[in-house]
């Protein structure tokens, strides 16, 4: 058993195109690109994103509802931005933030012209009773289970 | 690369995935889950020892059984999870970011 504990998460992805582009689309067009399967709200037709530290980031849906998943922390265009994960292992609105995790996005120019983009998710400590949370969603018939479901056949073939 | 999603390729085989769903809804021996299951003792410990090095189940002696259970740090199929989520999420976002660009390279 050699597999160390590393409860953050970082990500990164090259992107070509220069760094302010990506750093709008990133925080301007999240409907565009967040996985459609890991909306709080069915039928999401946007989010909203209020580009300054203690604005939010919400789900819109076709009806109006409103969710708000998301605390901005840092606006800092067009090198990084960073906002808080108010999302439950339940994939559930978390309303405290002592139980919240964080996110931080870094846009780096490269020499090629392209933009590399590294995200890394702190914190997941903080979720707390993570797995309780988790096994049962596992167990059930929807939700979580399709998902890893979904996810075991993507790192079946990655 | 591989010990990154080490989680969820375990999870890609259907008995390991059984198995797993077992443990986590109760924590049983080998026996107890070869007993419920179509296949042998050898390959239920051969399986817990794939979920096991994912670190999404451990191991304690109770008496004289082994019994397998979740992990109780919990956080690794946390992790595993959200790591998926954003590396799908990037994907299609760098796509989106590089079609965005060259039909309009002089938007920003």
């Amino acid at each position: 058993m050699t597999i160390p504990t590393r409860p953050d998460v970082s990500v990164s992805v090259d992107v070509a195109a220069p760094v302010e582009h990506v750093f709008d689309v990133f925080t301007r067009q999240m409907p565009a690109w967040w996985d459609p399967d890991h909306h709080l709200l069915d039928d999401v037709v946007d989010m909203d994103v209020e580009l300054r530290p203690g604005g939010t980031i919400t789900e819109v849906d076709a009806t109006g509802n409103r969710c708000t998943i998301a605390r901005v922390l840092v606006v800092d265009r067009p090198a990084r931005f960073a906002f808080t994960w108010d999302v439950s292992p339940r994939w559930e609105v978390e309303p405290d933030p002592a139980r919240c995790s964080e996110v931080q996005v870094a846009f780096a120019a490269l020499d090629t012209g392209a933009t590399r983009v590294t995200l890394e998710h702190r914190h997941l400590d903080r979720h707390g009773d993570g797995w309780e949370g988790m096994r049962d969603a596992v167990g059930g018939d929807d939700g979580w289970a399709l998902d890893v479901r979904h996810l075991a056949e993507v790192a079946g073939v990655g | 690369m591989a010990t990154d999603i080490a989680g969820f390729a375990a999870l890609a085989d259907p008995t390991r995935r059984e198995i797993f769903e077992r443990v986590a809804a109760r924590p049983s021996s080998v026996g107890e889950l070869a007993a419920g299951l179509p296949v042998s003792r050898p390959a239920v410990s051969q399986h817990l020892r794939v979920l096991k090095d994912a670190r999404l189940v451990a191991d304690e002696a109770v008496g004289t059984r082994r019994v397998y259970r979740a992990d109780p740090e919990g956080l690794a199929m946390l992790r595993e999870y959200l790591e998926l989520f954003w590396r799908r999420s990037l994907d299609t976002f760098a796509a989106v970011a590089e079609e965005t660009f060259h039909d309009h390279p002089d938007a920003t």
